[in-house]
């Protein structure tokens, strides 16, 4: 596909199967404290 | 649904609910935009019409790659997640998993534009006692359910006015968290004021994250980071906090600014930090009440939208350079970030995450705080306000009318309770402005991971 590109993502998808363990972070603690953003926590699931 | 935009000489493409990512050229920028509205026919002609140079056979076949990523679940996804949206949250219900423990609601330093009032969250100065501290990391535990990563946050006013507490506490923590089966992550919030060798040595150990308040230029903080008798800090602090970053060894830290409109030109502060030797930044948005003259205005969103550009780019030059930093909004993991759930449920604020008063009342956030109708219950008894729980239990992406058009609500899940609150009276609306601003955010954080990626190649 020499006009696409295709960058390597999570699928969202996919993620639907094993996801929502829970052991994450709560989105606006580590800094912000007055948004909310969650593109940019990690994900702790082990079993991913 | 997919999202395309143009960025510092790259053509992205979103699809916002496989969240593939794509860049692409000229020709399959415009096809693309063109797939879902017109026949293939038509948007090939079109396309082929205004690239001559372009072999048309390569062009349909660049519309086959497409409809092929189509068939892959990678464009244009539909939108299959809104039954999941209250899952997590039920699946979970009543556990909580972090606490932002008000320490201290009182400052040293009075800073007009502090959404805390000076820290006294328009009530009365108080310090919170070792045994309300220790009721709240026992309540924490005992409706922690299986979590077993405990989040507690020392937070203010200024938390180093109780820093005698703040540290019994954590050796109460750490005495409990083994049988417990848990693991303490403490954060603590400061604005340098009393930082010594002893609180150095503590929080280094101790925090797993700082967050250090520093607004970058001098002139720009010392404008509302002053003392009572009208001071500015930054000469005090600077140092200070150079020393505990120095010798931070590698641990988490942020410096976290604020911009107001006085310096929508916020990018210049991000530079003095870096002048200064700081490398993990974080810079926002003043949140303040209408009216504000501190507050950000129509007129500063050009200037702040030219500022989070330009930021990405030096991110990248610095990069290039071996001289990497790190902007928290910036930091987006393409393959290892959040999973649906997380991205569709919400921040958490009043279920698994509550603030907890001096005195033991717990609210839905501490942007709550002080607001006496939030007011959801307390650390002795529990949440008794469960109709204000329920309400904010049920804050999804799917809750609010103004995100289902968004194509970057997979990344805010929805935004902030509390802005919406302010900016409109509900916790499901949506604070708009502060909209637009992730928005650019977002797509400047993935234009500089594509970049990255691609050994920048534009």
């Amino acid at each position: 596909m020499k006009h696409i590109q295709t960058i390597e993502t999570r699928n969202l998808c996919q993620s639907a199967k094993n996801g929502g363990c829970g052991e994450c972070q709560t989105s606006c603690q580590s800094a912000c404290k007055t948004s909310s953003g969650i593109a940019n926590q990690k994900c702790e699931n082990k079993n991913k | 649904m997919i999202h395309q935009y143009q960025l510092n000489g790259y053509n992205i493409v979103l699809d916002v609910c496989s969240g593939s990512v794509h860049v692409v050229d000229e020709a399959a920028y415009d096809l693309i935009g063109l797939y879902e509205s017109c026949p293939r026919q038509e948007a090939l002609a079109q396309v082929a019409a205004k690239y001559p140079g372009i072999d048309p056979q390569e062009l349909s076949e660049c519309y086959d790659d497409i409809t092929s990523l189509k068939d892959a679940g990678k464009l244009f996804t539909p939108d299959t997640f809104a039954s999941m949206a209250g899952e997590l949250k039920a699946r979970t219900s009543g556990v909580v998993k972090a606490l932002c423990l008000h320490i201290a609601h009182t400052c040293n330093l009075n800073c007009s534009y502090c959404f805390a009032s000076q820290g006294k969250y328009h009530g009365d100065r108080a310090l919170m006692s070792f045994e309300v501290g220790k009721q709240a990391l026992d309540f924490l535990v005992s409706h922690s359910g299986t979590r077993k990563n405990l989040e507690v946050d020392f937070f203010g006013g200024e938390p180093l006015m109780n820093f005698d507490v703040v540290k019994q506490l954590v050796a109460y923590a750490r005495s409990i968290e083994k049988e417990a089966g848990k693991n303490f992550r403490f954060t603590l919030t400061t604005n340098g004021m009393l930082i010594d060798q002893d609180v150095i040595d503590f929080c280094n150990k101790e925090m797993s994250n700082v967050v250090l308040s520093l607004d970058g230029r001098k002139e720009v903080h010392d404008r509302f980071r002053v003392d009572y008798a009208g001071h500015g800090s930054y000469d005090k602090i600077v140092p200070k906090f150079q020393d505990l970053v120095r010798q931070r060894g590698g641990k988490d830290y942020y410096m976290r600014g604020t911009f107001t409109h006085h310096n929508p030109d916020f990018l210049n502060d991000i530079k003095a930090m870096l002048d200064l030797g700081f490398t993990e930044l974080s810079m926002e948005p003043v949140v303040t009440a209408k009216g504000d003259p501190s507050g950000l205005t129509e007129e500063d969103l050009p200037i702040i939208m030219e500022q989070y550009e330009d930021l990405a780019r030096l991110q990248l030059e610095r990069y290039k350079e071996g001289r990497p930093f790190t902007f928290y909004h910036y930091m987006i993991d393409l393959t290892g970030g959040p999973c649906i759930y997380k991205r569709i449920s919400g921040c958490g604020s009043g279920t698994e995450y509550m603030a907890v008063t001096p005195w033991g009342d717990l609210y839905p956030c501490h942007q709550f705080v002080g607001e006496e109708k939030f007011k959801l219950g307390n650390i002795w008894d529990g949440v008794t306000n469960t109709e204000i729980q329920q309400e904010f239990a049920s804050c999804n992406v799917y809750a609010r009318p103004d995100c289902h058009d968004c194509w970057a609500r997979l990344y805010c899940s929805g935004g902030c309770a509390a802005n919406a609150y302010h900016a409109t009276g509900s916790v499901k609306g949506v604070y708009e402005y502060g909209c637009k601003l992730f928005r650019k955010r977002m797509e400047c954080a993935i234009m500089v991971q594509i970049a990255e990626k691609l050994g920048d190649q534009a």
